[in-house]
């Protein structure tokens, strides 16, 4: 299972493992964490949801657009849910390459995704309130229902 | 019967994660219209929709069986 989602405590060298290969010369590791601090607004914690079985569907696209692009790579994501303090691990993206550059290229192209089209959700606790991350802003709209094209490959 | 399931900001408005309605043969279009007009949510333009745990477009037509989805806008990584 090299896609997951988990309630507990991310084991990133357990995620690292996972990318291992003889043909590798290179692995990238990203470790998103909680902060505390977003545009001056202090976060007491935050609590992170997901539709968990197309989550793992959408990670495991993710994996498979990477296999494309960068054919000799191996990947593994995994995402925790649920309440998750400052400093803790929210998601480790680990990719291996036998070239350092493309190790870093996937992996970035891995997070962005993550970004577009894997359906998690973090909510930001604050000491006076809460916030659904993500949507009431509208930052980010999809009028035809959908992430277009340009949205899922920019 | 189709299921429809809330998720985010969507679960806390409509205040249950999912709700099981009558409906067959109708695109999201309308659904969307539906869930807006019964829980008095304007901003479901900004939510994708996904059946069968792939997204789909407003167009689609919904069948017995469906399990629909709304996903607002995703924050996770």
């Amino acid at each position: 299972m090299n896609y997951e989602i988990t309630r507990n405590a991310i084991d990133v060298q357990e995620v690292i493992d996972k990318v291992i290969s003889r043909n590798a010369g290179a692995v990238t590791t990203f470790i998103g964490t909680v902060r505390e601090l977003t545009y001056g607004k202090k976060t007491l914690y935050l609590f992170y949801e997901a539709y968990e079985a197309m989550a793992v569907k959408k990670l495991e696209q993710i994996g498979r657009e990477i296999q494309e692009r960068w054919p000799d790579s191996l990947t593994a994501i995994t995402h925790r849910v649920g309440k998750l303090d400052i400093t803790d691990v929210a998601v480790v993206i680990a990719v291996s390459t036998p070239h350092r550059d493309d190790a870093y290229q996937a992996n970035r192209y891995a997070i962005e995704r993550i970004k577009e089209i894997v359906p998690i959700w973090k909510k930001e606790m604050w000491e006076d309130g809460e916030e659904w991350i993500g949507n009431q802003k509208e930052t980010v709209a999809y009028p035809k229902g959908k992430p277009e094209e340009k949205d899922l490959h920019d | 019967m189709i299921k429809v399931l809330f998720f985010a900001h969507l679960k806390d408005v409509i205040g249950s994660e999912s709700v099981t309605l009558e409906m067959g043969g109708e695109n999201i279009i309308s659904l969307k219209k539906r869930i807006s007009d019964q829980y008095r949510i304007d901003s479901l333009h900004t939510v994708m929709v996904a059946v069968n745990e792939e997204f789909a477009d407003d167009s689609t037509i919904l069948s017995d069986g469906d399990i629909v989805a709304f996903i607002p806008p995703v924050s996770g990584g």
